[in-house]
Parts: structure tokens; C-alpha cells; sequence
């Protein structure tokens, strides 16, 4: 008996983070609601979520690495690098389909690369990405000379602005992978080992696994959502940005720590970060539409992180206590 | 000696073995015997040789030369994985767990139950309580993080995962050390309960008062050499101590 309430007991515990989480998103589209009435308008709302899809699919990659206890910078980079790779396809007569599949294989070896030298060339995360962050912004630069590639197939914009049924295609899109990354990270023995890395890496090393090869992987995965995220920014713009996706990478790790996962690793969830994602995307839109100048949106992000990460580490503590 | 009335073999044994690391001889010649169903406590000062034993007998090192005899199987050295596929496992200091994670996946880890990639969590949180219900481990909850447990919990999850992985011969380095009195003794009890479900127990430890507790054979280690082999019931700490310190010489 006492057992079966003490598990109720942890299971509340478990999720009071994301219901907390969910309570603060509710109170902030009641309280934008009120202040401006064109907040909670079915075309603001679409808004919304198409710009949430984006920051969905990089976070949810993001959410992968940073439980493994690394971190992926070169996401925003990687986003402009997928596109860069459709578009100048796309302008020498691939097929769509063609062009999509190499800016996304692109990408998932970008994450590769960076996996390879974080896990085998024994590097750290944060200097690595950093380093392809600049080198892949700087190749896109060099080779679309500056300028924005365009002039897409129908077919390619649909991923973008296209929609089933009521709800868009990024949505869709987003969704999906966000379901896919939660099954990965809570249902695979990848995902377990994503979250061992993060947590014990020596003691799953010593217990025979191959630490090294899931390490890299894990930033494949990150890659590849960078590149999927790449595709729904070139499709919806219908145009390959040079800068698209500059500074992602910072609303990525924004969304996946507000959401709960661990800054330490061991520790990851994929439903807290698609609320944390709302919450950032829902305050955005919000400030724009009281316009509010964006330059307070940034120093305002800056302390959700802050304040993000202060109730994450008291709520370890208040855990461990118990 | 006293285990020369044994007619059973020695489940593990070590043969003359030597190990140097440049000028400094760690092991000169070190014989042991390990039985299953017994604890044997390897005592002696720092520096005296028990970690390079251990490391060896785990495979991390490589003796000079020497045997180790397991089951029967004569060897001149092992692999980490040689030595784990023996059945001798290793509960290291530091627990090798990862606190983050819950009981099952830390008791599973790296023989995970699973289909093309998928776990089968349940089955694996069925499993780890039968498994910790059979070594009597308490622990009331599997699913929740092992950085949750006391120091003795931990410990013994450690050695269930051992245990699960098919170890026969268990060696604690120090699996008291910076633990509290009641804890401490959980762990000892534990120590002896798997004596006496026939696993080999090898101890190492610096607590007298631990290592005669629960220790059915005393091998004392000095300057690279095993001066003496005592039973546990017919020696006194004061002589053990003795020994250790050199202050009588051995035959």
C-alpha cells in the first residue's frame, strides 16, 4: 500500500517539472490574450506553431546530444548548409526528391564529423562544434558568394507552406521527429545509452559497450534534425538563406535545458522540451505582437535560461533530499 | 598450511606471480587461493602489493610472470574481457553505476533486454527485482535513479549487475570505505550471504574489525609478498596487525 503511493508519489514528482512547464505556457497565453487581441487569432496561432516547428526539430536533436552530456553549436550552421546543398541541386536540375536527400545526408555528416572528433579524436564538444559552426558558415559564404539561392519546384515549397488537412506541413514534419526522438531516447537501448554516456560514461565503457561509436552517432542524429530544420526553413522562404539558422543553436539549447534536460547529461526529456519550445516561441510572438522591440527579446530570453536552469538545479536538489 | 586440507580445488589460483614497474617491484612472487563459497581478506599496508594483485587478477595488468589458474584453465595473463568471461568481476570503489539512471538500466547495463533496439522495460524492471530479491538486496523501487539509494543499496546493485553478468569470483576493493556504520554493515552482510551461496569472495580492506567479521582466510601482503596465511578463527587482529607491520617476520 504504502509502496503503491510512494511510486504515485515519484510518478507526480517525475512530471511536476512538465507540468510546471505546462502551467507556465497556459499563464502566458492567457495573459498575452488579454493584453492584445490579435494574439490568440487562427492565423497567429499558425504562426506560431510554424515557427515553433523549426526550433522543435534542431531542440529535439539538441535534447539527444545534451543528454549524452555534450553540446552541439554547429546546428545553426547546419541549418544553412542543408539548404545551401537544396538549392544549388535544385538549381542544376535535381529532382526535389534528389535535392533533399543529399542536403540531409549533408548534414547527417556534418554531425558525423563532429561526433568523430568529440568521441575519437577525444575533443571537447563545445570547441569542436564551435569549430564547424564557423567552418560551415564560411563554406555556405564562399560558395553562394553571399546570395541567397532560389527558385524551388512546387514540390519542395509544399514542405514549407503546403499543409494536410487544417495543420501545416512543418507541424507535421516537427511532430514526427519529435516523436521519433522521444522513442529513441525512452524506448531504445541507444537512447538508454545516450543517457548512461551523459551520466556514468567510464562505467559503460567498462561494462563493454562501445561508447565511442553511440557518441558519434548521437551528433549524427543532432545533424540531420539540424538539416531537416534546414529544409523547412529553404521550403517555407522558398529561398536558401546564407545567414538562415545564424544563431539557432542558442534557442535550441535554451528550449532542451528549459525543458528539463540536464545541462550534466544523464538526464533528458523530450516532452519538456517541446513545451520549453512553445514557451519560447509563444513569448516571442507575444512581445512582437505588444511590439515590444526585439532587442528586449533577447535580454528577456537571456533570463528565462537563467531562471530556467536555477529551478532545474532546485529541483535536483529538493529531489535528492527527499 | 590450512589449505593444503582442502581436497576441493581452488576455484582461482595464482602462481609465483611477479610485476615490476620500472624499478619498483610491486609483486614478488605473490601465490593465492580463492574457494568458492569463502571470503578471503587480503590485508596489508599501503604499497604492500593488493592493488596490482587485484588489477591483475582483473586483467588490467599484465604480470612479468606467473599463472593464474581459473577453474583448471592456466593463463599467463588476462584481458579485461578474459577475466570477466571467467566470472571474475570487479566491484570497484567509485561503483561504476550511473546515478542518473534507474536500477533496472544500471543492473542491465550493456546486456540490456531488448528487441531490434527496443528495451523491454518491463521485463528488465520483473528481472532486476527477482534478481535483487534472490541476493537479498532491499531496494523498494526499480525505476527510480540509483543516485536516489544509500551507499549500501548502491553497492549492491553493483554486485548484482556482477552477479547477473555471471560472475563467480566477486573482489571488493575497500567496499566499506567512506560508508556509514548501519550501511556498512549491510554490505558486509552481503558480502557473506554470497560466500554462502558459493561465490568466491576476495576482500580487500583496511577494517580489522570488517575483516574478521566476515573473512574465512586471512592473506597477509607485504613489500610485494604474501608473508602469511591465516585462518580468520584461529588468529588474533593483534598478530594479523604484526604481520602487517613486519614486526614479526614471517617463517
Amino acid at each position: 500500500m504504502s509502496d503503491r503511493k510512494s511510486m504515485i508519489n515519484r510518478k507526480v514528482k517525475e512530471y511536476s517539472y512538465v507540468l510546471i512547464l505546462l502551467g507556465i505556457l497556459i499563464a502566458m497565453i492567457l495573459i498575452i490574450s488579454m493584453a492584445s487581441p490579435y494574439f490568440f487569432s487562427w492565423k497567429n496561432c499558425r504562426n506560431i506553431l510554424n515557427q515553433s516547428a523549426i526550433y522543435l526539430v534542431i531542440s529535439v536533436g539538441m535534447t539527444l546530444v545534451i543528454s549524452a552530456g555534450q553540446i552541439d553549436l554547429s546546428v545553426g550552421s547546419v541549418i544553412g548548409f542543408s539548404g545551401m546543398v537544396m538549392g544549388m541541386m535544385s538549381l542544376n536540375g535535381a529532382a526535389p526528391g534528389v535535392a533533399i536527400f543529399a542536403g540531409l545526408l549533408s548534414s547527417f555528416l556534418i554531425g558525423i564529423l563532429n561526433g568523430a572528433l568529440v568521441a575519437y579524436g577525444k575533443m571537447n564538444s563545445f570547441i569542436v562544434t564551435l569549430s564547424t559552426m564557423t567552418i560551415a558558415r564560411g563554406v555556405i559564404l564562399i560558395l553562394t558568394n553571399s546570395q541567397s539561392v532560389f527558385g524551388f519546384g512546387t514540390a519542395f515549397t509544399f514542405i514549407g507552406s503546403g499543409a494536410v488537412g487544417p495543420v501545416n506541413m512543418p507541424i507535421v514534419i516537427s511532430l514526427i521527429v519529435a516523436l521519433i526522438g522521444a522513442v529513441i531516447l525512452h524506448k531504445t537501448t541507444f537512447g538508454n545509452y545516450c543517457l548512461f554516456i551523459g551520466s556514468n560514461e567510464v562505467a559503460l565503457n567498462r561494462s563493454g559497450v562501445n561508447v565511442r561509436r553511440y557518441k558519434m552517432i548521437v551528433f549524427g542524429i543532432c545533424g540531420l534534425c539540424a538539416g531537416i530544420a534546414g529544409m523547412i526553413v529553404t521550403a517555407r522562404l522558398n529561398s536558401a538563406e546564407p545567414l538562415a539558422g545564424q544563431g539557432y543553436e542558442m534557442d535550441a539549447i535554451a528550449a532542451a535545458i528549459l525543458g528539463g534536460t540536464s545541462m550534466k547529461g544523464g538526464k533528458g526529456s523530450i516532452i519538456g522540451t517541446i513545451i520549453a519550445c512553445f514557451i519560447l516561441n509563444v513569448l516571442k510572438n507575444g512581445l512582437t505582437i505588444l511590439s515590444i522591440s526585439s532587442h528586449y527579446q533577447e535580454i528577456l530570453t537571456g533570463f528565462i535560461l537563467i531562471i530556467s536552469v536555477l529551478i532545474s538545479e532546485y529541483h535536483e536538489r529538493e529531489k535528492r533530499e527527499v | 598450511m590450512n589449505t593444503e586440507e582442502r581436497n576441493e580445488k581452488p576455484f582461482l589460483e595464482t602462481r609465483e606471480l611477479y610485476k615490476s614497474f620500472r624499478h619498483v617491484e610491486a609483486l614478488r612472487g605473490v601465490s593465492i587461493r580463492a574457494y568458492g563459497g569463502e571470503v578471503l581478506a587480503i590485508v596489508g599496508d599501503n604499497g604492500a602489493g593488493k592493488s596490482t594483485l587485484i588489477k591483475i587478477l582483473s586483467g588490467v595488468l599484465t604480470p612479468d610472470s606467473g599463472q593464474i589458474k581459473i577453474n583448471g584453465k592456466e593463463y599467463h595473463k588476462l584481458t579485461p574481457k578474459k577475466a570477466a568471461e571467467e566470472g571474475i568481476s570487479t566491484v570497484y570503489q567509485d561503483l561504476a553505476l550511473g546515478n542518473t539512471m534507474d536500477v533496472a538500466s544500471n543492473l542491465f547495463l550493456g546486456s540490456e533486454l531488448s528487441t531490434a533496439g527496443f528495451l523491454k522495460k518491463k521485463q528488465m524492471k520483473e528481472e532486476a527485482e527477482k534478481l535483487l530479491k534472490d541476493l537479498d538486496i532491499k531496494i523498494p523501487n526499480v525505476s527510480v535513479p540509483v543516485g536516489d539509494l544509500s551507499g549500501g543499496q548502491r553497492q549492491g546493485v553493483a554486485v548484482a549487475r556482477l552477479v547477473h553478468r555471471g560472475g563467480k569470483i566477486l573482489i571488493f576493493d575497500e567496499p566499506t570505505a567512506a560508508m556509514g556504520l548501519n550501511e556498512s554493515e549491510a554490505v558486509l552482510r552481503l558480502i557473506r550471504r554470497l560466500a554462502s551461496k558459493g561465490y568466491a569472495v576476495i576482500l580487500i580492506s583496511h577494517n580489522m574489525q570488517h575483516v574478521f567479521h566476515i573473512s574465512d582466510r586471512i592473506c597477509i601482503m607485504r613489500q610485494g609478498k604474501v608473508v602469511k596465511e591465516l585462518k580468520s578463527k584461529e588468529t588474533s587482529m593483534d598478530e594479523v596487525v604484526s604481520f602487517i607491520t613486519g614486526s614479526v617476520l614471517s617463517e
